[in-house]
């Protein structure tokens, strides 16, 4: 089958007054019908901004987007903004981090999510409206939906706004969803709750889903393919196992062994990542990830001077942008696993 | 067992309300916490937004002036003391905050900042401020050729830093951290948490850690308090915490973390609905409106936080479940991961 969106060497690019950044530098991807990528890394690596490229969000005089995007077979970038506009909450959408400053708050909550039914269904009237909106608030799990319809976004506690967003980006059943940290500003007990949502739903309409996050404990739980992004480009990718199970890249090893976890050793220290992730504006030469990288001595330099591809690695669909060779690779990350023990 | 460095009783706290057409109400953000913290211990405070544990930090370095119960440092009651009288206390009682951009002043430089402390408490260091200054950058990892530098010329986790070398300026026996790495970046965060940690132990400081993150509390905290609606629901050493959960809610909150060492949807218990509002918070047990295993006495009575068996893990609930976390392995395998 067809991948329903499929994303070719994307390039996002602002020209600021000290120089272009490029915010989202090579980057390619696909998803299908029914499944979810789950797009990782730290501020700055790119992963909104190529959501808001698959959008077709960002401003023509201020960013440049080049490459290739293609939804449904249908490209996007160069399409006229009125065809883009067409498909952006029909067939793409979008739920964003934050629901309290994504929802206007002089609105009904109903009356925001019917204006994104309408602005695709011209000849549904105010009735029609309101029983699609309030069919789609009860799907999202929101009690009373016929009361809520009528309440406004502070009426809303922090869980429930989201499950309006979400209801709001289902309402024309798109195929595609992108969301993007949507359950950062959330406790975690209602976090469980929207990731159970968004899997139900997604079982229910064969949604393809891009998730793009901070946390690989959500990753883990949902996705079914991995994304990692460092400085606008992707290091590696692949299923979850591969990503999550046998990492090859040493920035994916960085960040897992970083994050605390609830199982194993409490009392071991953490293994952070030494330094900060790198400003666009001024990337590390070579292999962006270098300065930070243990290994980067090992490859006579190259490191330093020449920026890794990204490549197939083992079993197939992985891939890893990485100058150590693939044995050294799984005998280092061997070697740190028997140093420091398995179990955490 | 050792004496304690501070200790609460009933500690309250309740916000009024005026409400436009509405009665004016009370926010009952924390109501009557009991706990004690030993010199050189780590607490942990963990819960759901709106649970008080920010109201309660802050009432701990008297940000906020409690409306019951008592607060004594050092053998002092400190519960209404007004400024003079916490003054010579500031030194010993700091806090660190969640948000490195906001609490850093942008028009003074860092090093600035850092003595601000020990100015105000009018502390002069053997050897000069300066070279203190000096000393405090480098134990908390920023070049001290830098303290003539800016706020906004550092990155997020060196902000962070700089909050904690003010924190620590004035020598302090207790830290109040509030959400100290929830701001950063998850390779930036597991570096603050190492620093804490190894400065905590260098220095023998007792800690209340405050925290939405019960993984980055478990690297942390020697204690753990669980709070919900601001109430302490159990309080207890950290292995039983997250080992041996009773109360139905710690052992909601720990199932619903996502953890990457476990692959595919996890075997959650699942809580419906959201956490109620303090201004009207459920009678008898406050859990009990999205408790899975409530009954009718849960409505009628509040539970009492009390030990059981003798340990020392207080629970507040009429049915503590015991035993392990049954549904966290479920479809979850282990995973391979360098630490």
């Amino acid at each position: 089958m067809d991948p329903y969106l499929r994303v070719d060497d994307l390039r996002v690019g602002f020209t600021t007054t000290d120089g272009v950044v490029r915010a989202v530098d090579g980057v390619s991807f696909s998803v299908e019908r029914g499944r979810t990528l789950g797009v990782v890394g730290e501020s700055g690596s790119g992963k909104s901004v190529t959501a808001l490229a698959v959008l077709g969000l960002h401003d023509p005089r201020r960013a440049t987007v080049t490459g290739e995007i293609t939804l449904g077979g249908r490209p996007l970038v160069g399409r006229p903004e009125a065809e883009v506009r067409r498909l952006r909450g029909r067939d793409m959408a979008m739920i964003f981090q934050d629901p309290l400053s994504a929802l206007h708050p002089y609105y009904p909550v109903g009356r925001q999510i019917a204006e994104a039914y309408r602005v695709h269904h011209p000849r549904a009237g105010r009735a029609e409206a309101r029983r699609r909106v309030v069919e789609m608030l009860g799907r999202v799990g929101i009690p009373q939906p016929e009361r809520r319809h009528d309440q406004y976004p502070h009426e809303f506690s922090g869980g429930m706004r989201q499950r309006a967003m979400i209801a709001m980006a289902l309402v024309n059943d798109p195929e595609l969803l992108i969301a993007d940290e949507p359950t950062t500003a959330l406790d975690v007990t209602v976090q469980a709750q929207i990731l159970d949502l968004l899997a139900d739903l997604q079982a229910e309409f064969g949604t393809a889903i891009v998730l793009i996050t901070h946390d690989l404990g959500v990753v883990s739980q949902v996705a079914d393919d991995v994304l990692v992004m460092y400085a606008g480009r992707a290091v590696e990718q692949g299923s979850v196992e591969q990503v999550l199970r046998q990492p090859q890249h040493p920035y994916t090893w960085g960040l897992l062994s970083s994050v605390p976890s609830l199982h194993g050793d409490a009392d071991a220290d953490l293994k952070p990542i030494p330094g900060n992730p790198p400003s666009l504006i001024d990337v590390p030469a070579g292999c962006a990830f270098h300065p930070r990288c243990r290994y980067a001595e090992q490859t006579g330099g190259r490191c330093r001077t020449e920026l890794p591809e990204l490549r197939p690695a083992g079993a197939s669909g992985h891939r890893v942008a990485c100058h150590l060779a693939t044995e050294d690779r799984i005998r280092s990350y061997a070697e740190d696993v028997a140093r420091v023990g398995v179990a955490r | 067992m050792s004496e304690s460095l501070l200790r609460v009783r009933g500690l309250t706290k309740h916000f009024p309300v005026r409400g436009g057409l509405r009665r004016a109400g009370l926010v009952r953000a924390v109501d009557g916490l009991d706990f004690a913290v030993r010199a050189g211990e780590t607490l942990g405070l963990v819960g759901e937004s709106g649970c008080g544990k920010t109201t309660t930090g802050r009432m701990l370095v008297r940000l906020l002036e409690p409306t019951g119960g008592s607060i004594e440092f050092a053998g002092r009651d400190i519960t209404h003391a007004g400024r003079r009288e916490l003054r010579p206390l500031r030194s010993d009682l700091q806090i660190i905050f969640q948000d490195p951009y906001a609490s850093l002043n942008p028009r003074h430089t860092v090093g600035r900042i850092i003595a601000m402390p020990l100015e105000v408490n009018g502390i002069t260091p053997p050897g000069g401020t300066n070279a203190r200054v000096r000393e405090l950058m480098e134990l908390v990892g920023l070049n001290p050729e830098h303290y003539n530098r800016y706020p906004h010329e550092f990155s997020g986790g060196q902000r962070q830093r700089v909050g904690i070398a003010r924190a620590l300026a004035p020598g302090p026996r207790l830290v109040v951290a509030d959400e100290p790495v929830s701001a950063l970046d998850v390779s930036i965060q597991a570096q603050v948490v190492n620093l804490l940690r190894d400065l905590q132990r260098e220095l023998g400081l007792a800690f209340v850690f405050i925290a939405h993150d019960l993984a980055v509390v478990r690297h942390f905290c020697q204690r753990v308090a669980v709070m919900y609606l601001g109430r302490i629901v159990e309080i207890g050493d950290r292995d039983d915490i997250y080992e041996r959960p009773q109360h139905p809610y710690t052992r909601a909150l720990l199932s619903a973390v996502p953890d990457v060492t476990r692959l595919g949807p996890a075997g959650r218990i699942r809580l419906s609905g959201d956490v109620p509002t303090p201004l009207d918070p459920p009678s008898g047990c406050r859990f009990r409106s999205r408790c899975p295993a409530a009954r009718d006495r849960c409505a009628a009575e509040e539970p009492a936080l009390v030990r059981r068996d003798g340990g020392n893990q207080a629970i507040a609930c009429h049915f503590p479940e015991s035993g392990p976390l049954g549904a966290m392995p479920a479809n979850g395998t282990d995973a391979e991961v360098p630490a």
